[in-house]
């Protein structure tokens, strides 16, 4: 009966942790061992510090920092303009009956296209290099942000908008005043997924575009030349910048909602 | 009122409704029909090149085509089998391993940190460091599916037990409910719910995954179908694998939806 953790108790901090470090550090170790007497082959599972000393290598001739910041530019350039295209469609749909008649169907349909499948048709019309890139990444940051712009604005209270219009409020007024102010909990959403889309989207992107610098080409890369460190090198810092990005995320979602909790 | 005014005024509705939804649907096709009609005049004008633009029937003829000497069909149930298999694997391991979680303190302290590392590299990251150990065969493609399938299982079943009101579980303790009785009584049947939409999220990640994996390392099925597609230049083909991809993906999520709502609503009148 102990052992059913139904109730959250308080467990002590410490020992969390403690136990939390357990099985990544057996981990380690065994990797280390098996890898220092050969019990796999290192070129399976590279020694730990052949990938620290590729890291410090990579960092020190600038290539890493190159790669990083060729992926993040063309990640931000991608989301903005998929983020400012979606909140517009989105509204757009939220606000008028009609554009959601004409266009709603039509843009619930496509988006049932698993968004990875747009790559290869995308570099037959815009080619591999970073034109179709910043397209396809812009697409993966249009679609949470649209779907959620029109779902926050069609969750406006009706007795908000009645208010507005019994105050006269113009549509600009109606727009600012109401709409907006309603649906930004559902739009910050919308970008939040848009950020984590957009990043899985560069890095999708630069595997199949391999033009140009970028931690997705970074990979491949290292994955022709049968290069481990690298390849493993690579996906850890693909999965740090998904997490700093989500991270940053929430915490400016959190502050910019700190109105509504009072 | 009479009968017969209630009557017509029943059929009234229904007709308004019926009326109504037709409205809706020609309206809905307007747009697609209007690309429709530019794409046919586009490319009977020859405004772009047929390999960056195909003439609609083309596309349809070879839709025809494909379901006729059984392509499609042989591509589409390959890929089927992959996430079918994929998704058991890893949806499986996710209900014990979400189980284990739910139910222990020592294994959820134990186990979460190194979950959430391996949660964070997505899956996309996963494909070309597993390509290296298992290659490009059919391992790597359930590997990938599977573990998919399994990070969301995980977090959903862990959550759900987690989240069933002490209130029960004292009512429980209270009825000395044995470890089995508990199991049976209270933590399956409350936890089904989140469990089946860790299913439904499971469900769409490995069907993604599935798209990923036969873009990056495949020979067939329908992501392959695209790959294909693009170096033949072949529009048509791409056209009718995403057309496809996006098909399933569809009626794969609606009817886990609509498993979803019922198990719901047998939650609420449960009580």
């Amino acid at each position: 009966m102990a052992a059913m953790a139904i109730s959250a108790s308080i467990r002590p901090a410490g020992r969390r942790l403690l136990r939390g470090l357990v099985l990544p550090t057996i981990l380690l170790v065994l990797w280390e061992l098996s890898s220092k007497t050969g019990l796999i082959d290192a070129r399976f599972l590279p020694p730990l510090e052949t990938i620290a000393r590729t890291a410090w290598a990579e960092t020190l001739d600038g290539a890493l920092l190159a790669h990083l910041g060729a992926s993040l530019a063309r990640n931000l350039a991608g989301f903005f303009i998929g983020t400012a295209i979606g909140i517009a469609f989105g509204a757009l749909l939220g606000l008028s009956r009609l554009a959601n008649l004409l266009f709603g169907p039509t843009f619930h349909a496509a988006k049932q296209v698993a968004v990875l499948a747009w790559i290869p048709i995308i570099s037959i019309w815009f080619g591999f290099a970073e034109t179709a890139k910043i397209v396809f990444i812009a697409i993966a940051a249009f679609v949470p942000v649209a779907m959620n712009t029109q779902e926050g604005i069609e969750g406006a209270a009706a007795q908000l908008v009645e208010v507005a219009r019994a105050l006269r409020f113009n549509r600009r007024q109606l727009f600012v005043r109401v709409f907006l102010p309603s649906a930004t909990p559902s739009i910050l959403t919308g970008v939040h997924l848009a950020l984590i889309y957009s990043w899985l989207a560069t890095v999708a992107a630069e595997y199949f575009m391999t033009v140009g610098p970028g931690i997705g080409g970074l990979i491949i890369a290292g994955r022709e030349r049968f290069q481990m460190d690298l390849v493993m090198l690579g996906v850890v810092i693909l999965g740090v910048v998904g997490f700093s990005l989500n991270t940053g995320a929430s915490l400016l979602e959190a502050r910019l909602l700190r109105w509504r909790d009072g | 009122m009479s009968v017969f005014d209630l009557a017509s005024a029943y059929r009234g509705s229904v007709f308004a409704i019926a009326l109504d939804r037709m409205r809706t649907l020609t309206i809905a096709t307007i747009v697609p029909l209007t690309v429709l009609v530019i794409w046919a005049i586009a490319s009977a004008q020859g405004w772009l090149p047929e390999q960056i633009l195909p003439p609609p029937a083309y596309v349809w003829q070879n839709l025809l085509e494909m379901v006729r000497n059984g392509d499609l069909a042989q591509h589409a149930s390959i890929s089927a089998i992959r996430v079918l298999v994929g998704f058991t694997v890893g949806a499986s391991l996710g209900l014990l391993l979400g189980i284990a979680m739910g139910l222990s303190e020592a294994v959820d302290d134990y186990v979460r940190p190194l979950f959430t590392a391996i949660a964070q590299v997505p899956t996309l990251g996963w494909i070309p460091l597993l390509m290296l150990f298992l290659g490009i065969g059919e391992a790597l493609k359930i590997v990938i599916i599977a573990k998919a399938a399994f990070i969301p299982m995980v977090l959903n079943t862990a959550a759900g037990i987690r989240g069933i009101p002490p209130g029960y579980a004292e009512v429980a303790r209270v009825f000395r409910f044995t470890r089995w009785q508990l199991l049976r009584r209270l933590v399956l049947p409350a936890a089904v719910p989140p469990i089946f939409t860790g299913i439904r999220y499971g469900l769409t990640k490995a069907w993604t995954a599935l798209v990923a994996v036969e873009l990056l390392a495949s020979a067939e099925g329908l992501g392959y179908l695209l790959v294909w597609g693009r170096q033949m230049f072949w529009l048509d083909t791409m056209i009718v694998g995403m057309i496809l991809i996006g098909l399933a993906g569809y009626v794969m999520d609606k009817v886990l939806a609509t498993i979803e709502t019922r198990l719901q609503s047998w939650r609420i009148s449960g009580r």
